[in-house]
């Protein structure tokens, strides 16, 4: 007859805060979501420039000082490195949500994050000619 | 032939007997060309014959040997004693229970390769007189790296998410499912919708990308989850904007 085997299944414990400081790569990716952060503080900065433009010249001239003081532009330089690290890191991962397949091939991974980059700089570019920068 | 003594710091967990699991320090002399599990089989050969693992290839085919190896999830078969200097940590693949030892309970795993029904469903089933399905070498290309899958369950072990919701059908078996998805003679994707498309199954993905970095058959599992999202959102808005074209 078989022997009784024991069985007691043991479940190791897992951090539950700061999970993400088990491994580098937990760390990487934490970087690239918190980056989103900065690009939302921005986008509602934006909205409040637009606000103050409603309210007439004179809180706009006040909302542009603002943005010349020291902290803006500390705020700026922030925004600026983690925005560029958020559009980086997507736009290296976009040859995996959408190969394009020709043929018995796959069109190369720089030709897709590639694209992605020309339309970057394309909008860019629209946006600059829009503010009068041409 | 070089040979090296090597210090392995096993993690130990025996059922019977312990409460917790905990770390044993194997010294073993070890020819410097050997991998991880050459050092495991060698300790259990001269020192402990009660070390518990699971492996049967010995050449990265057949998936049964992951393990966390220094804290990363690797095939003992694959990770060469040379590239670690130092004393080994191993350990159970990470975020599965712990049966005893290395071996985990893969139960959960197997139920969910299991539901996404990971075989041909004929589009069109024919008589065998009928002869066979035929597909063109594009239409082969088309899914071919999600075939070399081993189920090796590293990508569980390295998903942040499945450590910390393991109802998430996880990487390999969202893969598979999308394997048999994008095949050509298949005809089976509304079925694995319903468990690939649902919340606990592609959604809870957050894309880490953990489970590409770690795949040892360059599965590229990640792509295949994104690639899920795309197509189950194109279907909900072709579903919500044009219901004439479900019938
Ligand atoms: S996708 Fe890669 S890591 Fe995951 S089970 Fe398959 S072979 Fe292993
Ligand atoms: S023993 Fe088969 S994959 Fe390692």
């Amino acid at each position: 007859m078989a022997e009784q085997v024991t069985r007691k299944p043991y479940l190791r414990e897992l951090p539950r805060t700061l999970w993400f400081l088990r491994h580098p790569r937990y760390v990487r990716y934490m970087a690239r979501e918190f980056s989103c952060f900065f690009i939302g503080a921005y986008t509602l900065m934006l909205v409040l420039g637009l606000k103050r433009l409603a309210e007439g010249p004179e809180a706009y001239a006040g909302f542009l000082e603002a943005l010349a003081s020291p902290g803006a532009i500390v705020f700026h330089l922030f925004a600026l490195a983690f925005s560029a690290y958020h559009s980086i890191t997507w736009f290296r991962l976009t040859p995996k949500a959408m190969p394009v397949q020709l043929g018995e091939n796959f069109l190369p991974d720089g030709v897709i994050a590639g694209a992605h980059y020309a339309g970057w700089a394309l909008v860019s570019l629209v946006v600059l000619w829009l503010a009068g920068a041409f | 032939m070089s040979e090296r003594r090597v210090e392995l710091d096993v993690l130990r967990y025996n059922p019977e007997t312990d409460r917790t699991p905990h770390f044993q320090r194997y010294s073993v002399t070890c020819r410097e060309e050997w991998v991880v599990l050459d050092a495991l089989n060698h300790v259990k050969e001269t020192v402990d014959p009660t070390l518990a693992y699971r492996w049967s290839c010995h050449m990265a085919v057949c998936g049964s040997c992951g393990m966390m190896i220094n804290g990363e999830p690797k095939l003992a078969c694959k990770s060469f004693l040379r590239d670690y200097p130092g004393v080994i940590r191993v350990e159970p693949l990470a975020h599965f229970p712990v049966e005893r030892d290395l071996v985990t309970v893969i139960d959960d795993f197997i139920a969910k390769l299991t539901r996404v029904k990971p075989y041909l469903i004929p589009k069109e089933a024919k008589p065998i007189e009928a002869g066979e399905y035929r597909q063109t070498p594009a239409q082969l290309k088309r899914y071919k790296q999600f075939t070399l899958c081993i189920n090796c369950m590293l990508c569980y072990a390295a998903c942040p998410e499945y450590g910390m919701i393991p109802k998430f059908m996880g990487p390999a078996a969202i893969s598979l499912a999308h394997r048999w998805n994008q095949d050509s003679r298949d005809g089976g994707r509304a079925e694995r919708q319903e468990e690939i498309a649902a919340t606990e199954g592609v959604w809870e993905c957050s894309f880490t990308g953990a489970c590409s970095e770690v795949c040892p058959e360059h599965v590229d599992p990640a792509a295949a989850l994104q690639r899920v999202k795309i197509k189950s959102t194109i279907d909900w808005y072709l579903a919500h904007t044009m219901p004439w074209l479900n019938k």
